[in-house]
């Protein structure tokens, strides 16, 4: 343990008005959910923050409610709760394979949705199931609240669009058309506890012989999560007898920016982007 | 007695304590008036430490600091030579080398005070691979960066040019790290009155000769205690000496306070040992028909910046290097080269499953190449009794090896599923599948003449309560030592296993029965005390306090009462057939040796090129097996480590320091990635183990990584030769020109 | 200098409490504030399990929660597990089935086992395996691990 426990101190507030309140005065207090990702850095010693503000206790940010087009899921709901809720396991079924893919059990009960988002990391595995379902996050502050696109939240590495004095406490998943296929896929060599060496989410409406319909997102390639618009464009609408495979493959490649590092290496991750691509589509056929 | 103790599945002695959460491990003892020690290390891989500077903001004068300038002894942690010191003393060979320690009561303040020293250093051009090293471009060590040489060969010159069928390769293989789940950690008391050692570990009295050099003191003011051990797999045999260096430096300044140094994950894996990388050159001939003809191997170790334990660990790889075929041309040339990342050590198997691997993953590779049967080929060259090995060992063992590999076949279902997996492979973007296997023996106890050197010692004594205690140096890191003491003792006692104790560790009362390592605990230490439990009870019966079928606890009683003492002692003493003569490398390499054929099934993702293991079949012959339930547990055990080791454990490398150390990021398989492992055992008593025994402890680890390699030869076609086969290094291997994308 | 705050819980049914900084990990005030040392350190990242705890009727890694989130839990730890000396079920199982080794990662094991069938699990080995893939073993290859939590769903459902 090489952390300083002595050195660091946390506000806990009661409600979430007194929480926005606090935050409003110390934008610099680095906000505390689930711990599952911070408590990390912070016992090797390799977290500068030393003031926290305490969320877990926020009642308010742990439920979900689904309503006939959406799931509204409170910041600090978990992974577990995320994949045990019947709607989102009937409608929503790459959130739940996202959420059984991080850590292990122990990690699931206990780690936030909201906290992975606002922790800001590319190899993260809800995001691309997030950016397939084209989700929506709530940023609120005293000032009051606002809806953005998920897929703008993430500026950069380990950076995102919230006011220092917001924080993140709902995400808004509409429900895609029934009918439609979803493919989720973490690769990250061993079967639990393990970050992503890369991993693709999809989603996929066919109708009439047609790809009507097509998202799909990746993680660990980029600085961020990233939807991949490219290989969409050349998908959309093409006839599913024929798909246009190499184009997509091709066009996935500048969706993409994977670097080497410890756990994998770019190339790697741009081969196996292209062939989970196969795959996903071969899922449709 | 209902059953024989020797060969029943008795329950593990201390298993009740460690499910109770009652096990004290070292970090678990509270002691009062503890500093804790923490390590100032090396940010480089070479250089000169020019001085250290004391930062801001940390009230030094509470902490207790020691340099080398402080150690009253030899600056070094005594083994094979004294080449490593225990501090930094000007030079810096590796990264992480301890250079400064301090130690404090708050543990908090310590680990942060460690942060606040710095370290002004002129850094040095630094030696950092196997390859490296044999440029000598930089010499780190001697004239040319070689710790140690071996030379093996066997029959007369080979001409190579005359050969039908020539096959080569080069195999490599990266370090491991062990992943005992306790971190290191030892407590010292120490001043110049005595000192006490304590912690995790496996050799006592290696601990207690290294801090014999350091503190300059008599072996009988040197007491050193083996405290519950979170596992150890070879990486607690050598450096738990210098962390009780360390401890011992700290508590010796401080007046004598009680000082604990507990390594948390990432010191543990950055600093400490691992598995020592290596690269093996094979080139074999073989007749048309697929008769071994000739081997020529160059098995290369990367020492890591001390000589420490390689040249042994380089011995037992070189004595492997051929593997279980009878060949009458070996030559096998090995080398231990210096570099300069921290020194690697001993790791279950040691050296043995680096050649191993080697050699196996050839002969399937000639096999295909020859348009054979991996099988066939090999039932054409396996040693049979009386064949003659590489270093001239007539081999004694009653092993059939063609009867080991066809159970293992049967019962993976080689021939049934091979040509279902074809079928399968016409199949695009499905998993392909694959069956390997690999024949393996591992030597056990000592090389060569080590245990005649080692001269061990263990004895067993009576109690006026009528019960019998073993006293033997050998420690319980989990492998069930304590257990199967037990059972021998009472098998030769001729009591109930209850009757039995065994000692705890501890140099200031069990003797010399050295290192808990090279799978000589049950076949070397454990015919030890056999032999002493049956000189025990003889002398009871020559007394005339026991009559055959009489009750041995009341006769101790009585002769106790009687005569004071009751204790026997063995000393160890060669096989008579064990002939050694180091200088030549010929003769009997090992007194005995393990006999295995492991098989796997594989399926290999053609998409992600991830590699599973879908089923693993271990065959194995060892003697007579003392405990059935300890005895599958260490081989399923070690078959799990060496399926981490061939797929997934990488340690990755950054200016000589390892940048993966951390359990996120250094991948040990889970339970979700692992087959159920199936073990089987052939059992033909060894006539010089206790009961019959052989050990077991490393050869499962020496068997899975070629079978998986080779079963993945099977589903791709691909010559995979490098460890671990990453996905990356699959698709390199599959896809090689392949535009990315 | 942060200022303690009074952390009380309820540990293995017994009411106590401690006075810590609010980010101690919740690890060490079990370990050195409770003397609670059958829950161990194995890695300090929530990787290994060997903290694994059962907090609020949830396993949790006891290494990655600050002790001010456990203000007022219910925590059961492997002290908790025996009664009256007498090992549990599933503490029997693991005995029998030779599913500790070393020991080191046994608390944890045992408390992920026990987290699996207080969810009326597992089913089947694919399950256990599934379940347990967060608690890191290097003995045993978890054969004997997954037997013994199987067994003691099966004799004791």
């Amino acid at each position: 343990m090489r952390g300083q426990p002595s050195a660091c101190e946390v506000h806990t507030p009661e409600t979430l008005a007194g929480a926005l309140a606090f935050r409003a005065g110390n934008p610099d207090w680095r906000p505390l959910a689930g711990g599952t990702d911070l408590m990390v850095p912070f016992a090797a010693g390799r977290l500068g923050d030393q003031r926290f503000l305490n969320l877990w206790g926020l009642r308010e940010l742990k439920g979900i409610l689904a309503s006939e087009d959406a799931v509204l899921i409170g910041a600090l709901a978990s992974y577990r709760a995320i994949a045990a809720h019947p709607v989102i396991q009937a409608r929503l079924p790459n959130l739940v394979a996202s959420a059984r893919a991080t850590g292990a059990l122990a990690i699931q009960g206990r780690g936030t949705l909201g906290g992975n988002l606002v922790n800001g990391s590319p190899a993260a595995d809800s995001p691309p199931s997030l950016l397939v379902y084209e989700a929506e996050v709530e940023l609120a502050s005293v000032r009051g609240g606002r809806w953005i696109p998920y897929a703008a939240f993430h500026t950069g590495y380990r950076a995102n669009a919230m006011a220092p004095d917001e924080l993140l406490t709902c995400i808004r998943v509409p429900l895609p058309p029934e009918g439609g296929v979803h493919y989720f896929r973490k690769v990250g060599t061993r079967q639990a506890q393990a970050i992503a060496k890369l991993s693709l989410a999809g989603w996929a409406l066919p109708r009439q012989g047609r790809l009507a319909e097509i998202r799909l997102a990746l993680g660990s390639v980029a600085p961020v999560p990233v939807r991949a618009l490219h290989a969409e464009t050349v998908l959309r609408g093409a006839p599913l007898s024929a798909l246009p495979l190499s184009a997509a493959r091709e066009a996935l490649q500048a969706d993409i920016a994977p670097i080497d590092d410890l756990r994998s290496s770019a190339r790697y991750r741009r081969r196996v982007a292209g062939n989970l691509l196969e795959e996903a589509l071969a899922a449709l056929i | 007695m209902a059953q024989s103790p020797i060969g029943s599945p008795v329950l593990r002695r201390e298993g009740g304590a460690k499910l109770a959460g009652a096990t004290q491990y070292t970090d678990d003892l509270r002691i009062p008036g503890l500093l804790h020690g923490v390590t100032v290390r090396s940010p480089v891989a070479r250089g000169r430490l020019r001085a250290v500077h004391f930062g801001e903001g940390i009230p030094w004068e509470e902490f207790t600091i020691v340099r080398a300038a402080d150690i009253p002894g030899r600056n070094a942690v005594a083994h094979i030579l004294e080449d490593q010191p225990c501090l930094v003393d000007g030079e810096i060979r590796h990264a992480e080398e301890a250079v400064l320690l301090l130690a404090h009561e708050d543990r908090a303040l310590a680990e942060l005070a460690r942060t606040r020293v710095r370290l002004d250093f002129e850094a040095l051009p630094a030696v950092l691979s196997l390859d490296e090293a044999l440029e000598t471009r930089e010499r780190v060590w001697g004239e040319d960066n070689t710790f140690k040489r071996i030379l093996i060969e066997k029959g007369d010159p080979f001409d190579w040019a005359a050969a039908p069928r020539v096959h080569e390769g080069t195999y490599r293989t990266g370090a491991q790290e062990h992943v005992y789940i306790e971190p290191n950690a030892m407590i010292a008391e120490a001043s110049p009155d005595g000192v006490l050692a304590r912690g995790s570990l496996q050799c006592p009295y290696y601990v207690h000769h290294s801090l014999q050099a350091l503190l300059g003191l008599p072996p009988e003011r040197i007491r050193v205690v083996q405290l519950d051990t979170g596992g150890g797999f070879g990486g607690k045999e050598d450096f738990p000496s210098m962390i009780a260096a360390h401890a011992a430096l700290l508590s010796w300044k401080a007046g004598g306070r009680p000082v604990k140094i507990a390594y948390d994950r990432e010191e543990d894996m950055a600093c400490t040992t691992k598995r020592h990388p290596s690269r093996t050159r094979i080139r074999s001939a073989f007749a048309p028909d697929g008769t071994l003809l000739a081997l020529e191997i160059e098995f290369i170790l990367d020492g890591g910046a001390y000589l420490t334990l390689s040249p042994v660990v380089l011995s037992r790889g070189a004595l492997h290097a051929s593997g279980p075929y009878r060949c009458g041309h070996i030559r096998i040339e090995a080398r231990a080269v210096a570099t300069n990342t921290p020194p690697h050590g001993a790791f279950r198997g040691f050296g043995a499953p680096q050649s191993l691997f080697a050699i196996e993953r050839h002969m399937t590779e000639a096999a295909r190449r020859l348009g054979m049967d991996p099988a066939e080929l090999r039932r054409k060259n396996l040693l049979r009794p009386g064949d003659t090995m590489a270093t001239g060992q007539v081999l004694r063992d009653a092993v059939d090896l063609p009867a080991l590999m066809d159970r293992a076949l049967a019962e993976i279902g080689y021939r049934e599923k091979r040509p279902l997996d074809a079928r399968l492979h016409e199949r695009p973007g499905r998993p392909r599948r694959g069956i390997g296997f690999a024949v393996f023996m591992h030597g056990g106890g000592f090389t060569g003449g080590g245990e005649v050197f080692l001269g061990s010692v263990a004895a067993v004594e009576g109690t006026v309560e009528g019960r019998f205690r073993v006293l033997a140096a050998s420690t319980e890191i989990g492998q069930g030592a304590t257990t199967v003491f037990g059972q021998i003792a009472a098998e030769a006692l001729g009591c109930p296993l209850e009757a039995v104790e065994v000692a705890r560790p501890d140099t200031a009362v069990v003797p010399n029965s050295g290192p808990t390592v090279a799978s000589r605990t049950t076949q070397v230490v454990g015919k030890l005390i056999f032999d002493a439990a049956l000189a025990l009870r003889k002398t009871l019966l020559e007394s005339g306090h026991l009559a055959e079928g009489g009750d041995v606890s009341a006769a101790a009683r009585a002769f106790i009462a009687a005569r004071g003492a009751l204790r026997a002692e063995s000393r160890y003493q060669k096989p008579p057939f064990v002939q050694w003569d180091d200088a030549a490398y010929r003769g009997d390499a090992y007194a005995t040796y393990a006999w295995a054929c492991y098989a796997a099934e594989v399926s290999a993702d053609s998409r992600t090129y991830e590699v599973r293991v879908e089923d693993f079949v271990a065959v194995q012959e060892v003697g007579r097996v003392v405990n059935p339930t300890l005895a599958a547990g260490q081989i399923e055990g070690g078959v799990a480590q060496g399926i981490g080791w061939a797929l997934s454990e990488e340690v990755v490398w950054r200016d000589g320091r390892m940048a993966n150390a951390q359990m996120t990021n250094y991948l040990i398989p889970t339970s979700a990635d692992l087959p159920r492992i199936r073990a089987f055992f052939e059992e033909s008593p060894y006539p010089y183990g206790p009961g019959g025994a052989k050990g077991i402890g490393e050869l499962p680890m020496d068997g899975p990584a070629p079978a998986i390699l080779n079963a993945v030869q099977e589903a791709l076609g691909v010559e995979a030769r490098e460890l671990p086969l990453t996905p990356e290094r699959l698709l390199d291997l599959v896809e090689p020109e392949a535009a990315d994308g | 200098m942060a200022e303690k705050i009074l952390l009380w819980m309820t540990v293995n049914g017994e009411a106590r409490s401690a006075e810590v900084f609010p980010m101690a990990r919740l690890l060490d005030v079990i370990r050195e504030d409770w003397g609670l040392t059958g829950t161990k350190e194995g890695c300090g990242e929530g990787e290994c399990g060997a903290c694994s705890v059962i907090l609020d009727g949830v396993l949790v890694n006891a290494c990655l929660i600050p002790a001010v989130q456990a203000q007022g839990g219910e925590l059961l730890t492997v002290e908790g597990l025996a009664r009256k000396g007498e090992l549990d079920p599933l503490q029997e199982a693991f005995l029998h089935h030779g599913g500790a080794q070393c020991g080191f990662c046994t608390p944890g094991m045992l408390m992920a086992g026990t987290h699996l069938l207080a969810q009326g699990g597992p089913g089947d080995e694919a399950e256990a395996r599934a379940g347990l893939a967060g608690n890191l073993c290097r003995c045993t290859g978890y054969n004997r691990i997954v037997d013994a939590v199987l067994a003691a769903r099966r004799e004791h459902p």
